[in-house]
């Protein structure tokens, strides 16, 4: 008898096209990525137009490449899991395409995976998930708090109001002349000075589990500007390193008045920029001393991938969630809950 | 011999099965609908209809553009897609074209046309020979104004075809007088059937991975980016 399950995974939101074969949402059978890094270099940051053309010309090579290293065919496969939003939509678009026409010819159930449980779910594939949880979002396009009481069940309880963390630490890579991406030369600048540079924090109203980091992003662009003016020459690791220190103070601080009001048994951080180090020591310490297990998945679990959608997929297909062939990419989709 | 054929390229959506010359079911529409959402579904609803699984196809049929860029995309996407994990061929074939496949036997030359904004437009040239198709001019994205000069000097009559010929019909008139005719609308809209006829007189694609949409223009930010590293060189 059949028992174990195997979810195929595809994620297209951004500008990785990735496909992954998972097994029981907690098992990588495969997981391959395919980066346009080199190429978006050239414009200094995601074009959705180029991104949606790389897509294309990847995206059966990484699924059949995600098929082959698992050793399985199309019908040992249970089920299709896709980044059904957000993202960018032309770039979302093939994904979920693909995933159709794959899921329609070989008969499987088809899944729509919102791709922040995608992010959350990378954490299953290290370590069981303990609710309620704290998941702490920080990536490119994110930086959100969200609730877990069980699985599927999501409560957003603060987010970005303006730019997201990673974001602000791409503009501010910018200002510092460094290469793209930039986060991670930011996290390493950061890291490597002695020194700082006083910033502004960001705090909103006191109860408030929202973020803002276009000030902060503008109080650097102004400290740039006023050397300039006085003709003095900017040290950029102290830039980077006073940058960091405010973000991550901020979103330590909530991350941990947030754990403590909700009464969570484990904290896991996902997306992106939770693979920067400065930010991952200063949650790992504040976690550590109030004895609250706190989790990080690896760098290439953080980074957009296709493992952690299948992963997401897997615990959907459990809960009995099915799409049909009319779903459609959607950008702007909000993450909802889908055990209730 | 069973072909699917799938045309998302423009604003129309058309697919069809075919098996040994002869349309089984096609489903051609001009609503206002994304391709995204009724692509799939209509391709499950045509096989359903004609009593087929998807292991029935032989061989798979795809515009391949130029058209809308994402509506390029879906279509590409799914046939290549479908081409791959179910092991047969796949034939692109010219948007264009297919339109223009409307107009056999007209004898003159054969306009098909798709606004492309700003004024501009994607056309080809063609001539019917007999029952076949001929390209005169490869497919190209230019300015309407420059099309229509260009034509001026065919001295013959240029079928223009296409629900956005429709749309441009008084510049075509006033630049071109009696040389310009125009499709009757039933041959306004491509039709899968046509694709798949004019897909079975050509060679699959060698290598499914590396098919990919005939765009017919390079994004804004590549050609900027192109620029700039010429001004470079200089
Ligand atoms: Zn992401």
């Amino acid at each position: 008898m059949k028992t174990d399950i195997y979810v195929l995974g595809i994620e297209t939101s951004c500008d990785e096209t990735a496909a992954s074969v998972v097994k029981n949402g907690t098992e990588i059978i495969s997981n391959v990525v395919a980066s346009q890094i080199e190429s978006q270099k050239r414009f200094g940051g995601v074009v959705p137009e180029i991104a949606s053309r790389h897509h294309v010309e990847e995206i059966t090579v990484v699924i059949e490449q995600a098929l082959t290293e698992s050793g399985l065919k199309p019908a040992d496969l249970d089920a299709v899991a896709v980044t059904e939003g957000p993202g960018l939509v032309g770039a979302l678009l093939i994904g979920v395409n693909a995933a159709k026409a794959f899921a329609f010819a070989n008969g499987l159930p088809l899944i729509g995976v919102h791709h922040i449980a995608g992010h959350i779910y990378a954490n299953q594939l290290v370590q069981p998930m303990e609710f309620p949880l704290l998941a702490l979002i920080v990536s490119g396009g994110h930086t959100e708090m969200v609730i877990m009481r069980g699985h599927g069940s999501f409560e957003l309880i603060g987010e970005t109001r303006d730019d997201a963390a990673g974001e602000a630490y791409d503009k501010v890579a910018r200002v510092l002349g460094l290469p793209y991406p930039g986060g991670p030369h930011v996290d390493k600048l950061a890291l490597a000075s002695e020194i700082a540079v006083e910033f502004p924090r960001a705090w909103l109203e006191p109860d408030s589990y929202d973020f803002s980091f276009s000030g902060l992003k503008s109080a650097v662009i102004n400290y740039k500007h006023n050397l300039e003016q006085r003709g003095e020459q900017l040290d950029p690791g102290a830039v980077a390193a006073g940058f960091q220190q405010s973000v991550t103070e901020v979103i330590t601080t909530k991350a941990v008045r947030a754990a403590q009001a909700y009464s969570v048994k484990q904290v896991i951080a996902a997306g992106g920029v939770a693979a920067n180090k400065g930010l991952r020591a200063s949650l790992e310490n504040a976690f550590n001393e109030l004895q609250i297990p706190f989790a990080v998945p690896p760098v290439h679990l953080c980074t957009d991938n296709a493992a952690m959608i299948a992963a997401a997929g897997t615990q959907m297909y459990l809960s009995g969630v099915r799409s049909d062939l009319a779903m459609n990419g959607r950008p702007g989709m909000q993450l909802t809950s889908w055990n209730e | 011999m069973i072909w699917l054929g799938i045309d998302t390229s423009n604003a129309p959506f058309s697919a069809a099965l075919v098996e040994d010359g002869k349309i089984l079911i096609e489903q051609t529409s001009a609503m206002k609908r994304t391709h995204s959402i009724q692509a799939m579904p209509a391709v499950e609803q045509l096989l359903a209809a004609a009593d087929l699984q998807p292991a029935d196809l032989d061989a798979i049929a795809v515009a391949e553009g130029p058209g809308s860029y994402t509506g390029v995309r879906i279509g590409v996407t799914l046939a290549k897609t479908l081409a791959w994990t179910l092991d047969i061929p796949l034939v692109g074939v010219s948007s264009l074209e297919v339109l223009a496949a409307n107009a056999v036997p007209f004898e003159g030359v054969i306009c098909p046309l798709f606004d492309a904004r700003r004024g501009n437009v994607y056309c080809g040239l063609y001539k019917s020979k007999g029952e076949r198709l001929h390209r005169i001019w490869e497919d190209r994205h230019g300015s309407l104004e420059e099309l229509l000069s260009d034509v001026s000097f065919i001295h013959q009559p240029v079928l223009f075809i296409g629900a956005d010929a429709d749309m441009h019909k008084t510049a075509i008139r006033e630049s071109l007088g009696e040389q310009a005719v125009f499709a009757p609308f039933p041959q306004q809209l491509p039709r899968a059937s046509q694709l798949i006829q004019l897909a079975e007189q050509r060679l699959p694609v060698t290598d499914v991975h590396d098919f990919v949409p005939s765009y017919r223009r390079i994004p804004e930010a590549e050609a900027n980016w192109l620029q700039q590293q010429e001004s470079r060189h200089d």
